[in-house]
């Protein structure tokens, strides 16, 4: 053996041995004559498959004073249809060993099941049936609302929930789709009512605007014959696309404090109003997010973690949606430490506005973007999520397949652009869940913007 | 459905798996090592779980943090985690990165101690402390992972401490322990090294022996404290906790067979019946129709020493008293021993159980992880390829055997969170009125 030297030496390092060919699956777009879309992906791996089906009727197609409509429309579909009630449904699926979960997020709803082959062509039968004839039983109605009710009042109990909600209401303006809670509050849902949830159902679930994504053990002509028979006869006309406005609240920096008495750590979010899913900055903010704060070996986890021990964990993240989503830093930490991590996450920030990153800052993001892409599509549901993601951002057909050589080409000037171009550190918003009176003095002495307190409630005191 | 198995021991001891899968150009790379939070000594809880974060430290040839960064600059994936009864480390990577992977486990395996210092045990024990903080101590319910084991086994034994630990135990490691810990249990043959996914299994093989082959053997392992536990409790535990949360929520547990027995099976299908998705008896009866609670969920520890735990977890809605949600789960539970399953029931739940295992395996590093786990627990990752077998085998007369054995009153603990009054509320009042 060589030397002993204490430093760890590269010589003794494995060479990696020349890559081999990955494809991300070939898919194929069809049309039903009703203009519902299908976009089916073979995927000989395991006898399984997922089907989902997607629906343009998310949360930002909440009237105002009803948010949380598209949730408990898209949830309701499992709770009884014209024919079964929902505890026949729930027994039809599980017998199939179908696990099906409902989700409506900003931007669409959606409902996802994945089962063996063998069980595929009821359960899409099954499918067919909770889209095209749900009964909305008002039993099931109150049910549902009254479980959100109780969501609600465990939020105000569960600080990381509560951190991220009341980020996003102060956040953007007072009018955005995007500053009232995903889900609904309170007062909104408790003003939904069963005729509310049917006329939202009739205007949206519309074959024009579902579209269908099977991704696993099946082929192309099977999956179109299945989802004929299930959805062919579906009528109805796609309602128009909806009007909102998703700007920021505020132009300057700010300070929002919310007391939590009990509170052993703050919560910390950190951030700003970013950029829509389909800007053409996508790729270098991906690597710009990764080296800021999306690794561990970020800077910001670095510093927040590695070298100071002041949190678990530090991570920054792209919230992508149709419109302008958030970019936030994320962290809990010991509150004693608040006021310094807070300088920390933010100085970060600053930092990073200010020179390019270094080459192999640069090298490991864009390496292990592009390394981890087929880990990213192991499994049925996560092609068939890449796959509705296509289709709910109008991305190109070919996005999967250049993302990495996207990706690669980034470079840090590149970075820096986008960076100083759409992180606007001057608006940024920073919002602490913690113990007031410990956290209050030393937030503000860091002189970052003019605070405001409020309670759990997100009231102001 | 098969997965191909190959396996092999090194002179030191170390257990290999290989599973080859040449559906996409990756790799995953799981080892276990047979020690968690149930070997720790007196006086060091929690120190199991921070040694798992040294681990990331570096080693001779690894630079702090480095370890994080080659696998991420490679394009992999990785983490590790903590258990009562074992650690594991995990990376998958492209395929042509494997030796890199390989080579990183060998290298903290074998020489880590010269990379400790005094101030990374410093900086990750406050990483750690945090951890506490976070998943625990500030997260409503959190303490229900220190209580139940707490509440189920007696003090003196080793599932009955916190794997967390204490902030004082943790305060208390010092560098003498990392080195002895180190020493004594992570050695090859306290380990099993599992390679699941794209790659050549001679050329495996061949790096597997090159970079873990020169490791030494351990010296032996201590006696491992008794953990033998009888069938039931002898009575009903009750632990109340008033705490800072909304909702009443109740942990139900009942001491049951240990995992991989044959009388497991029956346990986890019961489990699966009782709270497993939507159709689960508890969701479809508490959540659905009585609409007494806004959760249920059922599940078992596995445990492969002296009991493993079957654990019911129901969380009430908003206006129901803690008190009742306790006897409406306690009602369910009797009428199952009363008067048992549905073969109906039973179809369900395997079903279930069968689906979720096949959507599992279609990932390498979950394929991976469970081979490491037969591997480590029963010497065998082969059994991977009868469980669903064993659960198909499953009769209605087994789950009601079990049942009646150990769901009676005698073998209850219950873990009760008790919202303590509208004090945070009253709390925030006080205060707004202070602020203004």
């Amino acid at each position: 053996m060589s030397g002993t030297s204490v430093a760890p030496s590269k010589g003794k390092r494995p060479k990696a041995l020349s890559p081999r060919p990955y494809a991300f699956p070939r898919f194929e777009r069809r049309r039903l004559g009703n203009g519902m879309q299908l976009v089916v992906a073979p995927v000989r791996k395991l006898p399984i498959a997922t089907v989902m089906a997607l629906i343009d009727a998310g949360a930002v197609c909440d009237d105002a004073g009803y948010e949380g409509i598209a949730s408990l429309t898209c949830d309701l579909l499992l709770e009884g249809t014209l024919t079964h009630d929902g505890v026949q449904l729930t027994e039809r699926f599980e017998r199939l060993g179908a696990s099906v979960v409902t989700a409506a997020d900003w931007d669409g709803a959606a409902v996802t099941l994945t089962a063996l082959r063998e069980h595929l062509a009821p359960a899409i039968a099954l499918l067919g049936e909770v889209l095209r004839a749900p009964a909305f039983p008002q039993r099931e109605v109150e049910r549902l609302k009254a479980e959100r009710m109780a969501e609600l009042l465990q939020l105000r109990a569960e600080p990381r929930g509560l951190a991220d909600e009341l980020f996003s209401r102060f956040l953007y303006e007072e009018d955005s789709r995007y500053s009232r809670p995903e889900g609904g509050s309170e007062e909104s849902v408790e003003s939904i009512h069963r005729a509310d949830i049917q006329q939202f159902y009739e205007s949206r679930y519309r074959p024009g605007a579902v579209t269908l994504v099977i991704a696993g053990d099946i082929d192309v002509e099977d999956a179109a014959s299945l989802a004929s028979s299930a959805f062919g006869d579906w009528t109805g006309v796609a309602p128009k696309a909806v009007q909102s406005t998703f700007a920021p609240a505020r132009r300057e920096r700010a300070l929002h404090i919310v007391s939590k008495p009990d509170a052993q750590q703050s919560e910390i979010r950190l951030g700003c109003v970013f950029l829509p899913r389909s800007h053409p900055d996508y790729h270098a903010a991906v690597v710009m997010n990764a080296v800021l704060g999306g690794l561990f070996s970020s800077r910001i986890n670095l510093n927040l973690r590695e070298k100071h021990g002041y949190t678990y964990g530090a991570f920054s993240h792209l919230d992508w949606r149709r419109q302008a989503g958030p970019f936030v830093v994320s962290t809990a930490v010991q509150s004693e430490v608040t006021a310094p991590a807070a300088r920390e996450a933010i100085s970060e920030i600053e930092q990073f506005l200010r020179a390019p990153i270094s080459e192999d800052e640069l090298s490991l993001a864009t390496s292990y973007l592009g390394g981890v892409f087929p880990i990213r599509y192991e499994t049925t549901d996560a092609i068939a999520g890449a796959l509705a993601a296509l289709v709910r951002y109008d991305l190109p057909d070919d996005f999967y397949d250049t993302y990495r050589d996207q990706v690669r080409a980034i470079t840090a000037a590149d970075v820096l652009r986008v960076a100083k171009r759409h992180l606007d550190a001057r608006a940024l918003q920073m919002v602490v869940v913690g113990d007031l009176d410990g956290i209050r003095e030393p937030l503000e002495a860091l002189g970052f913007g003019g605070l405001t307190v409020y309670n759990t409630e997100g009231e102001v005191l | 459905m098969r997965i191909l198995i190959d396996t092999f021991r090194l002179p030191n001891g170390l257990f290999v798996t290989l599973s080859e899968d040449h559906t996409a150009p990756l790799a995953a790379v799981n080892l276990w090592y047979h020690v968690g939070s149930a070997n720790e000594r007196e006086g060091r809880t929690g120190f199991a779980h921070l040694f798992e974060h040294m681990l990331f430290q570096g080693s001779e040839d690894v630079g702090s943090n480095e370890h994080f960064e080659l696998i991420q600059r490679a394009g992999g994936t990785l983490n590790g985690s903590t258990w009562l009864e074992r650690t594991n480390y995990f990376e998958t990577i492209p395929s042509n990165q494997l030796e890199m992977a390989l080579w990183l486990e060998a290298n903290r395996m074998g020489k880590l101690l010269p990379a400790m210092t005094q101030q990374k045990l410093d900086t990750q024990r406050d990483v750690v402390k945090n951890e506490r903080r976070w998943s625990m101590d500030n997260q409503p319910y959190g303490t229900w992972w220190e209580k139940l084991p707490a509440l189920c086994f007696p003090p003196e034994h080793p599932f009955h401490h916190s794997l967390i630990g204490s902030m004082e135990d943790l305060d208390a490691a010092s560098l003498d322990d990392v080195r002895s810990f180190f020493e004594t249990f992570y050695r090859p043959d306290n380990a099993v090294l599992t390679i699941a996914g794209d790659f050549d299994p001679t050329q495996a093989r061949g790096w597997v022996e090159k970079h873990f082959g020169p490791i030494p053997r351990g010296t032996g392992l201590p006696p491992m404290k008794d953990t033998a536990m009888p069938k039931v409790f002898g009575a009903w535990k009750r632990e109340v906790v008033p705490d800072n949360v909304m909702l009443p929520r109740l942990f139900l547990a009942f001491l049951s067979p240990v995992f991989g027995s044959p009388e497991f099976y029956p346990a986890s299908a019961c489990a699966a019946i009782l709270g497993m998705k939507k159709g689960s008896r508890l969701y479809r009866n508490l959540v659905r129709e009585r609409q007494v609670a806004a959760e249920a969920h059922a599940f078992t520890y596995d445990l492969t020493k002296g009991s493993d735990l079957l654990v019911v977890d129901v969380t009430g809605r908003p206006d129901i008293p803690a008190e009742q949600l306790e006897q409406e789960v306690a009602r369910e539970i009797d009428q199952l021993v009363a008067n048992g399953v549905t073969a109906d029931e039973l179809e369900r739940a395997i079903t279930l159980i069968q689906t979720d295992f096949v959507l599992a395996l279609q990932s390498a590093s979950e394929r991976a992880d469970r081979l490491s786990m037969f591997a480590t627990y029963f010497g065998d990752p082969s059994l991977i390829n009868g469980l669903v077998d064993r659960y198909r085998a499953v009769t209605v007369k087994d789950v009601n055997a079990f049942i009646r054995e150990r769901m009676a009153e005698d073998n209850r603990a219950s873990l009760l969170y008790v919202p303590r009054g509208n004090s945070a509320r009253k709390a925030d009042a006080a205060r707004a009125a202070e602020v203004a």
